[in-house]
């Protein structure tokens, strides 16, 4: 049988690739697949947490609501990453450095 | 070894390693579709946590919505941020991207010290729960169980994240119109 030792080592794992991403990357999009990276890991733990949870169903509840949570902060994070691609004619987060209109 | 296991150990693997190929490419175009291969994999690993409505999930909301719209913003956002990207120089262990590196090895040190720590397969809930057969086993259908608790007891956070989602949904309209068009 699966433990959830494995279960969290994977997540782990997934987290640390996010992390780097969210960290060296210079490109939005590219960060933006590193957050998804890392709530898929939350996801992977709390549906490996969900298995001990029959009445209830806790877990793979949360885990539905963090799917929707993703998709509702990528539909905002892209709106936002084209309008500053509208504005700056690039999307390189280091480069993004106005507060103020022009 | 079971089969469950070697199905445990080939899709971690394809989602670990197709993982660390989107942190490592250059491309931004072949970094989303591996993502794809990434979502596909831990599907099938939620299915191996025996939630299999969560996976279906997965595929259809991940897969179907949130890559097709990360690819409509890429392409959106024209041919020019293509060509920055193509020029990037630097391999995968230059010296700018050694802190990122260090961080998440840290970070990952740490992770496992805890997960090893924590022994989550001897906390007392854990074991209160196989216990009480409060498991799901192989066999069982949990989705008219998912549902009626859906409609029942988590109602509340069930009817936050539907206005949540509404409102991201509208904000999101709002703020990707185009600038001329007020209407």
């Amino acid at each position: 049988m699966i433990t959830l030792t494995d279960f969290m080592i994977v997540s782990a794992v997934l987290f640390c690739t996010g992390l780097y991403m969210i960290v060296s990357k210079q490109n939005a999009i590219q960060i933006l697949i590193g957050i998804e990276l890392i709530l898929n890991a939350a996801i992977l733990n709390m549906v490996a947490f969900g298995k001990y949870d029959r009445v209830n169903n806790g877990g793979q509840i949360f885990a539905l609501f963090a799917i929707v949570l993703a998709a509702a902060t990528t539909a905002v994070a892209l709106a936002i990453i084209l309008n500053v691609y509208r504005k700056y004619k690039t999307i390189d987060p280091g480069r993004i450095d106005k507060l103020r209109d022009e | 070894m079971s089969l469950v296991r070697v199905l445990f150990y080939l899709m971690s693997f394809i989602a670990i390693a197709s993982a660390l190929y989107a942190a490592s490419t250059k491309n931004l175009v072949r970094s989303i579709f591996v993502f794809f291969v990434t979502l596909f994999a831990l599907a099938g690993l939620y299915v191996l946590a025996l939630a299999d409505f969560v996976a279906v999930t997965q595929v259809v909301i991940y897969v179907g919505g949130i890559l097709v719209l990360i690819l409509f913003a890429f392409m959106l956002s024209g041919k020019e941020t293509l060509d920055v990207m193509q020029q990037q120089k630097g391999k995968f262990l230059s010296l700018a991207k050694l802190p990122a590196i260090l961080l998440s090895v840290a970070f990952f040190i740490v992770l496992i010290n805890v997960i090893i720590k924590a022994d989550a397969d001897n906390l007392t809930w854990v074991k209160d729960a196989i216990n009480l057969k409060n498991t799901i086993a192989p066999n069982d259908v949990m989705i008219d169980n998912i549902g009626v608790n859906l409609m029942t007891r988590y109602l509340l956070p069930f009817e936050a994240i539907s206005i949540l989602l509404l409102m991201a949904l509208v904000g999101a309209a709002h703020l990707s119109r185009k600038e001329g068009s007020k209407a």
